[in-house]
Order: C-alpha cells, then structure tokens, then sequence
C-alpha cells in the first residue's frame, strides 16, 4: 500500500533561494493513488527527477511535507521507505552474481537467508532471470541488467511503490517493447504504485493511467493519456504532447468569431460570450488532427494557400498559410490536394482558446 | 585476396624509429653487454671470459641479500601505500569547487618536488638536533634517535620518506576512479540500504580496480628501481642494510669501479624488470577488456 502526497512541496538547489526561478521544483500540491500507473513527462530540466528523488528520501525538499500512506514521511531516510527506484543506466553490483544482486537489499536488511533465497527464485522467475542466477551480473546485456535492477526493488516484500527514471534510455527498441510489457504485466499483478519518469510522450502513454506533465517545475496538467490530447490546459501540453503539436495562432475574440490575420473564425457561440470576458494575449488552439480540408469554398471554412504536403503513408500532413500564420493538417490519405489554393475548417467542438497560455473552459 | 608488393624502399619508412631504437637503447645496452663478458684491465687490455660474471654474481651473497631486501621494500611499499592512499581518496572532497582544487595541490605537492631535493629534506627533518621529527622522536618521545647507525631506524626512514612521496600518486589514481562512478550507484545502494562498508566493498573497490591495479604497477616498478632518496638519506647504510639493488649497482660499477660484474649485475637486474613489466602488462591488457564487459 503506497499513498504518495505532496503537500505544498517545493526545492531548490541553492541554500538560499529568493526569486521563483531558483526553485527546481515550485510549491506544489499533488496526490499519487495507491496502485496507480503514472507517468512524469516534460523537457529536460523540467523538474521530473527532482520529484521522483524528493519521493524516494534521496533528496529532502527544501519545503513542504511528503506523506506516504497519510504519515509524515518527509525526513525519514531513503532506505526505510517502502520505495524502490530505478536509474536511468542500470545499476548492478559488478562482482556479484546475478542471485546476489536480488539478494543484496534483503541480506542488508537481515533478512533470514531462506526467506532471500525464495523471494530471489520467485522474482528471478517473474523476470525471466532464473537461467542465469548464477552468473556474473556484469556479463549481462542491458536489459538484463536493468531487469535486476527492478528487481532489487520486487525482491523487498515491504516495497509498495517503485519509481523509474527514464529506465529505457539505454535499452535497444526490440528489448524496450518487451521490458515496457513486463512492467505492466509486474504492475498488474502486483499493484504496486508505479511512478515513471520519462521525455518520450511515446513512452508516457502507453505505460501510464495517467500522465502528470511537468513545464518549468510546475505541474501543468494530470490526465489520462485522452484528456492530454483532447484537452489540454496548456499551449505547452498542445505543443509537447502529438506530433506534429497543436497549431496555436494568435486571435482577437470579435463576436461570435475568432479573428486572425485576415480571417474569422466561427466559435460556439457559448464559448465566444465567455471569451470575450477573458483577460490577457488570447491564442486559437486545435490539434492537426482536427483540423478540415477542402479544395474548394466551402461553407464555414475559410480559404488557405497550401504549402507543403508530406505524405506519410497512411496519413498526410498539411502545411496551410493562413494570414502570416501556418496550420497543420493531418488528413487521411486518400484526400487529393489539388493546386495550392485550398480551404481549411476548424470545428467549433476542437478549437480551443488559450488566454495567457490557459485553457479557457 | 589482397596482393603484398615488396618495395625495399620502405625500410627508408622505418630508418628514422630503427635509429631513435638504436641509439636510445640498443647501442647502450650492447656496451653493457660488453662489459658483462670481458675482463677490463685498462684501456688496451682486455680479455673474454664469457659468463663468468654472471655466475659470480648469481652466486654473490651481497646481490642475494639485496635482492631480498628490495622484494620486501617493495612489498612493504604496496601495503602500506594501496590502502593508504585509497583512505586518503575516500576522504578527499567529492564535489568540485576550491576546496577540492586545494586539497588535490596539497596532496600532489610531494609528486612535484625533485627526488635528490626529496632525500635532502628528511635529511634535515630527521636531524635529531634540529629536524622536526628527528627532535620529536629523540626528545619528546625520548627514543634514542640515530637512523644513520641503527639499521632498523634507517629503514623505517627510508620506507617513510618513500610512503610521504609516492602515496600522493595513489590517492591520485584512487580519487580519480572515485570521481568516475556515477551518482545513481551511491543513490541506488541508499534504497538497497546498505551500509557505508558495503558500498565500499561492493561499488567503491571493484570500480576502482582499474585504476588501483595502474597504482599497485607503477609503485612496484618505481619502488624496484628506487634510487635517489634513500641515497641521498642513508647512502647505503648503516652497513648494507639499505642498499637496494639500485645503490649496490653503482656501488659496484662507480665506486669500484668493477664494470665487468656491474654489467653483468645490470642485465640481471634489467631481466628482472623486463619480466615483471612484461607480467604486469598482460595484467593491464587484461583489466582493460573485462572493464567493456
């Protein structure tokens, strides 16, 4: 069982941080279900690792309290958490076997040695290390040794929830599938609280039940992998999360429209009133997926020039100019572009608009 | 099948490195050579005498006795100096920053000053009139202190002076092999919650053993052929009882001037070196291939 919750928990690396930009981590309130998957994305730097180190006791933050389970938690040392974390390169104890290294933990904790050599055989089993118990751990191929690695975690049976920093980075393709599936498959079963750091969104939502993104250490949005794509609280989600990002051109609420550079654009008529009572720079949204395109007039759509179209198989992109502004398109295959003079929809149920880089609701 | 064509010109290509060869060791060592098989009475006489300095000296009770004594300097050396410089490493400032710049110049400084200079120095810091330790010992601690006529006394001395110069480079090495383990190991042996000693043991020592088996190579090599200091401090002395194989050879070759069993001693000595350098770098051969693993 592993309740994680941050209460007003905030760190910076400096003794003695003043302005808001010295903090790695700005003040934050977050809560990580017991038995949840989830997944930390954002950029480098974003904070991910501090969060996930801040989890585990390797680093205390600078304020606020950590609580696991509803118990104040925050200075108790790392290795009386029931928290295991993976590192981005693997980490095994070079001259031990492989049956040592999943031994390690549990012997350091005076653990009766039946008792470690059959939590050791069952993990081993679980992980497809059995045959190999007995080697050398350094002789293994990466994602081996990231698979004991994760198990000097499983092995402890006080261990509730495991983190992982970015634990595929040095995995090659075919193994990452694999291994990604195994640790589903471990989360299933086990339903530890999994927390996942990574900066491939790939990678976040397929693992996760729900993605946490981090811009800037601030938490900007959690969601299920659906509620990232669909509803985006913020531009830098739309932008970081689908490929290509969301388009996100600049506008002035007039009536019922949005106006763009030599263009309007119709809203739902709800949305627009509340639009207009925004304060701050307002910006149009909406994902290329969304967007229409139509190579001749036609009703509600307003007229483009096409300027790039990349086909991608069984999808195309298209490049429109709109005004001084481009707006991407990904259209199905069979759609013919004919000529550069085209006309592009934005469906009232897919535009969103953004004021200051906040989603208006 | 690739075709070879012969072109003797290309021995032009090798001239240059066959002669630096020659001159840098080839031709000096055939002068020993020369001596080793001849006796010189002068300058015009000289007769043959094939290998019989080699058994003298073979059977030489003096080469013998120094033999034994530079294995166990040199073995003395490595125990003292491996551990000592690896605790050395251990407390040194992980984190840069001027703290640690400080400390490694401090540390290195006994590298950085010549090695007569070195001998020179505990001469004078060993003085029980007016060395620092040589008075500390002589009257504070009240120990008759005389390292030039107490034969232990004096290689105590020379075994300190040697550990004082040379473990700097060990701490060195070990700091530097330290200071390439990355940070998730120290942080994943937290969650696996093992102790201070078990880090050491099982992350800190095998990630150093690369660079630990360059340090315990390089001390022996350099404490086998180990001259300078221990000349400059006790010459030798009291008796032989510091003459390493080093001093005993100039002994023989300058002080008597003996050049037929100097140089056989030298080819001796020099076949000994050359096969314990040849052993140590299979060894090195060997660390580097199983650290790709």
């Amino acid at each position: 069982m592993a309740k994680i919750e941050f209460k007003g928990v905030a760190h910076s690396y400096l003794r003695l941080p003043k302005r808001p930009e010295d903090y790695a981590l700005q003040r934050m309130d977050m809560t990580f279900r017991d038995g949840g998957a989830y997944a930390l994305l954002g950029p480098s730097g974003s904070g991910k690792t501090t969060l996930l180190n801040i989890t585990s006791g390797l680093l205390f933050p600078s304020e606020g309290q950590v609580l696991l389970d509803s118990v104040d938690a925050t200075r108790l040392p790392t290795a009386q958490r029931n928290i295991a974390q993976v590192f981005q390169f693997p980490v095994i104890y070079d001259t031990m076997t492989v049956f040592d290294n999943f031994a390690f933990p549990l012997r350091n904790r005076k653990v009766r040695e039946p008792e470690v050599r059959r939590r050791v055989m069952q993990v081993a089993d679980m992980l497809g290390l059995a045959e190999v118990l007995n080697k050398r751990a350094s002789g293994l191929a990466a994602d081996a040794k990231q698979k004991i690695s994760l198990g000097r975690g499983l092995v402890r049976s006080d261990v509730a929830a495991i983190l992982f920093d970015e634990p595929l980075t040095v995995i090659d393709p075919h193994s990452k599938w694999s291994l990604r599936r195994k640790l589903k498959q471990i989360h299933k079963e086990l339903k530890l609280t999994l927390i996942y750091v990574t900066h491939d969104q790939a990678e976040a939502l397929t693992f996760a039940d729900e993605v946490v993104v981090l811009h800037e250490g601030r938490i900007v949005q959690v969601g299920s992998p659906t509620d990232l794509f669909e509803r985006p609280i913020h531009t830098f989600i739309g932008h970081f999360i689908g490929s290509p990002g969301m388009n996100i051109i600049p506008c002035k609420i007039d009536g019922p429209a949005a106006r763009l550079e030599g263009c309007a654009i119709a809203l739902d008529p709800n949305y627009a009133t509340r639009a207009a009572r925004a304060k701050g720079t307002m910006q149009l949204g909406i994902r290329p997926e969304f967007v229409r395109y139509r190579p001749s007039a036609t009703e509600g759509y307003v007229p483009a020039e096409i300027t790039q179209v990349e086909d991608l198989g069984n999808y195309k992109i298209l490049t429109a100019r709109l005004g001084g502004h481009l707006v991407k398109a990904k259209v199905n295959e069979e759609i013919q572009v004919a000529g550069s003079a085209g006309w592009i929809g934005f469906p009232p149920e897919w535009t969103r608009l953004y004021a200051d880089g906040y989603v208006l609701n | 099948m690739m075709r070879k064509t012969l072109d003797n010109r290309a021995w032009l290509l090798v001239l240059p490195m066959g002669l630096l060869v020659a001159f840098n060791a080839l031709i000096p060592l055939m002068t020993v050579v020369n001596y080793s098989v001849q006796d010189v009475f002068d300058a015009t006489h000289r007769v043959f005498v094939g290998a019989d300095w080699f058994r003298e000296m073979l059977r030489s009770d003096r080469l013998q006795a120094a033999l034994v004594r530079q294995f166990v300097f040199s073995g003395l050396v490595l125990l003292i100096e491996i551990p000592l410089g690896v605790a050395i490493a251990l407390v040194m400032p992980r984190k840069g920053g001027w703290a640690t710049s400080l400390t490694l110049v401090l540390v290195a400084l006994p590298l950085l000053i010549p090695w007569n200079v070195i001998g020179t120095i505990w001469v004078i810091f060993l003085r029980p009139d007016i060395g620092l330790l040589g008075h500390f010992i002589d009257h504070t601690l009240g120990i008759h202190f005389d390292y030039p006529t107490v034969p232990i006394q004096a290689w105590v001395s020379v075994l300190l002076m040697e550990v004082w110069h040379w473990t700097p480079l060990v701490a060195l090495l070990a700091y530097a092999g330290l200071r390439a383990i990355p940070d998730a190991y120290y942080q994943a042996a937290r969650i696996d919650g093992a102790s201070a000693w078990a880090v050491f043991r099982y992350i800190q020592l095998p990630k150093m053993r690369g660079v630990l088996t360059i340090a315990i190579l390089l001390r022996f090599v350099f404490s086998f052929l180990i001259y300078t200091e221990p000349f400059v401090l006790t010459g030798g002395g009291p008796g032989d009882s510091t003459t390493f194989l080093s001093i005993y050879l100039v002994k023989i070759a300058v002080g008597e001037f003996d050049v037929g069993r100097a140089g056989a001693f030298s080819i001796i000595y020099f076949l000994i070196v050359l096969a314990f350098s040849y052993v140590f770098y299979q060894v090195l051969q060997r660390v580097g291939t199983g650290e790709k693993a």
